[in-house]
This record gives structure tokens, C-alpha cells and sequence, in this order.
């Protein structure tokens, strides 16, 4: 007895609706590949390249009402951004983190699309100059990747360094947006 | 001593995907036409209590539970009482497919328990806590069940 799509949709809404969800996920294509997007009620809290054990993670860190629904704001904004027509993201979020890393990930979102950062600049905007290591470990561990721009962070002499998604993809990012590469 | 690691509670996407099938096939051999609005209610209370669970065992039997409490209500009618000291009877499980079609003619806590035993495969302690009840008046719920679709089988034939 296999419950039909449309009795499947309809639970899902009902389920939004009454407010008992901690957390929506979905699964999206983009000219990246698949990315694992997540929100709350209170706004996007989760971009990741690698869905495998993300339920999981999602259960331990927002609560364990986890539901698989459309995104659609998320979608239309990132489809956008994909397409060259979004330079700036609208979307509220919702960071679970640290006081070091909210401070960080705050200047991080202030870097201007299609421009690159230093690892040391951006510490030093938050008053650790010497933390540029520090500050390496935040972009990799960034919970809403391309949202809160991390491919737009660089090594001291340009090189690309490192990126959650992989190097080509941080690449793709950077010429999408019309980065000027060493 | 090993220490056994308590089993995380799953993801709810994870649970409900493992049981909506199972449970929309025991709310319709319950309520037939009526078991899609049992089932998305099963699923919506479950979901109410799904961050106040304290562990993740037995989460078949809850939503079993759930689900007959739900049919229940839709039933509108009280679990009967046990009869005391009547013998368990049992079948087997293909001598169940052929008299399965008649389970809507029982009484609900009997239907609920004859189809968790024989066509779900719960031990009785599981189904008692499905039906709120002692393991013993969940078997001899299942036992009359049983006697009765047997009566209604031979009175058919």
C-alpha cells in the first residue's frame, strides 16, 4: 500500500503549516552539481555540497523534526545567482555558531561579489590580524556556503587554497562572478 | 561490561518514510475508504510528540500505536473488555490471508489486534501497547478475533 505523491504532498504541507518542523530541507540541481539546502523558520541555515548524513546533522543541531520540502525562495535565489542576475543575496538566515565565527562569517558576507579577500584581511577586520589560520578553519567549516561568500577568500599570494565544494568549483564561482584571477 | 550506545532518534524525514506505507496499509484494512485522513492525522501526531521522545526503540510499535489510536477515534468506539479465561487461539499466517477479507466485520480492538498479530507480525506485548491494554487482553483480543472471523468464514461457506 503505497502512499500516492499527492497524499505525500499533502502531509508535508499540513505539517508546515501547523508549525511543527525544526528544519526543511531540499535537494537542488545547479550547474555545481547538487547542493543540500536547509531552513528554519527563521531563515536559510544550510548549503552543503555533500547530502549524505545531513538529516543527521540537521537533527542534532536544529532538533530532530526534520522534513524533506520544497525551498522555493532558496531556489529562486540561487537559480539567479547561477544565471548572473543576483550579485546580493535576500535571504534571512539562520546562524547556529560560535561568537568567533558569527564575527567572521558577518565581515565575510560584506565582501563585494566578484571580488577576492586575503585570509589575513579578513582577520584583521575582525581584529585578529594574526588568525588568518583561525580564520582558514571558519571558511571551511561555513554552514551556508556561496550564500556567505567563502569562495571569495583567497591565499596571500592569490592561490585558491582550499574550498568545502572543491577547488574547480570555487574556481567556477569566482569566474561566474567575473573575478579578476591571478 | 559493554556499554550499549543509546540509538539516536532519526531524523523524522527518515522515520516517516520508513513507516507511511506500512501504516496507510493497516489503516485501510481498519477504515478502508477512510484511512488517508487517519493517516496524515497518525503522521501529524506523531510528529507533535516526535522532539519528546526520549529514544529511538520501538519506534514501529509507536507509530502503530498512533495509528490505532487515531482509527479508534475514528471508529468512535471503546476497546471491549477481555473475556477472562477463554483459551488463546491462534492461526497461521497464510490461514490468515484467506479470512483477512471478513476482518471488517469485527469489533475494532479485536480488528486492530488480529491485523497488528497476523498481518503485521507484532509480538503481543507491542500490540498491547498499540491498544492500550495488558498482553494478555491484547491476545485474547486477537484469540475472539480469530474465533469470530472463523465463525463468519464457516457461516459464508
Amino acid at each position: 500500500m503505497n502512499v500516492t505523491p499527492e497524499l505525500d504532498k499533502q502531509f508535508r504541507q499540513a505539517a508546515l503549516r501547523e508549525g511543527l518542523i525544526d528544519v526543511t530541507y531540499d535537494i537542488l540541481d545547479s550547474p555545481i552539481g547538487d547542493l543540500f539546502v536547509a531552513a528554519t523558520d527563521r531563515g536559510l541555515a544550510r548549503i552543503s555540497y555533500w547530502p549524505d548524513g545531513m538529516e543527521e546533522t540537521l537533527a542534532r543541531t536544529f532538533g530532530p523534526r526534520v522534513l524533506r520540502s520544497p525551498l522555493d525562495d532558496v531556489r529562486r535565489e540561487l537559480d539567479e545567482y547561477f544565471a548572473g542576475n543576483r550579485r546580493v543575496f535576500d535571504l534571512p538566515l539562520d546562524l547556529r555558531v560560535a561568537p568567533f565565527y558569527a564575527d567572521v562569517l558577518a565581515k565575510l558576507a560584506l565582501v563585494p561579489y566578484g571580488q577576492t579577500e586575503t585570509y589575513g584581511a579578513l582577520a584583521a577586520k575582525v581584529g585578529r590580524p594574526k588568525a588568518a589560520r583561525a580564520v582558514g578553519t571558519v571558511m571551511n567549516r561555513n554552514p551556508i556556503p556561496i550564500v556567505l561568500p567563502c569562495h571569495r577568500i583567497v591565499g596571500a599570494n592569490g592561490s585558491l587554497t582550499g574550498y568545502a565544494g572543491g577547488l574547480d568549483v570555487k574556481l567556477r564561482l569566482l569566474q561566474l562572478e567575473g573575478a579578476m584571477l591571478k | 561490561m559493554m556499554e550499549v550506545m543509546q540509538a539516536e532518534i532519526p531524523p523524522f524525514e527518515r522515520f516517516y518514510v520508513e513507516h507511511r506505507d506500512e501504516v496507510l496499509g493497516y489503516l485501510r484494512r481498519l477504515l478502508g475508504q477512510r484511512a488517508e485522513d487517519a493517516w496524515q492525522e497518525t503522521f501529524l501526531r506523531a510528529l507533535r510528540a516526535y522532539d519528546r521522545l526520549q529514544h529511538a526503540r520501538n519506534l514501529r510499535s509507536w507509530v502503530f500505536t498512533i495509528a490505532t489510536n487515531v482509527a479508534m477515534d475514528e471508529l468512535r468506539v471503546k476497546p471491549q473488555p477481555p473475556v477472562d479465561g477463554v483459551p488463546v487461539t491462534e492461526i497461521r499466517r497464510d490461514a490468515f490471508r484467506e479470512l483477512e477479507h471478513l476482518t471488517g466485520d469485527l469489533p475494532p480492538t479485536e480488528r486492530a489486534a488480529v491485523v497488528l498479530r497476523y498481518g503485521y507480525d507484532l509480538p503481543y506485548a507491542q500490540i498491547a501497547d498499540a491498544l492500550g491494554s495488558s498482553e494478555e487482553a491484547a491476545r485474547a483480543a486477537a484469540s475472539s478475533g480469530v474465533r469470530r472471523l472463523r465463525r463468519t468464514h464457516e457461516r459464508h461457506a
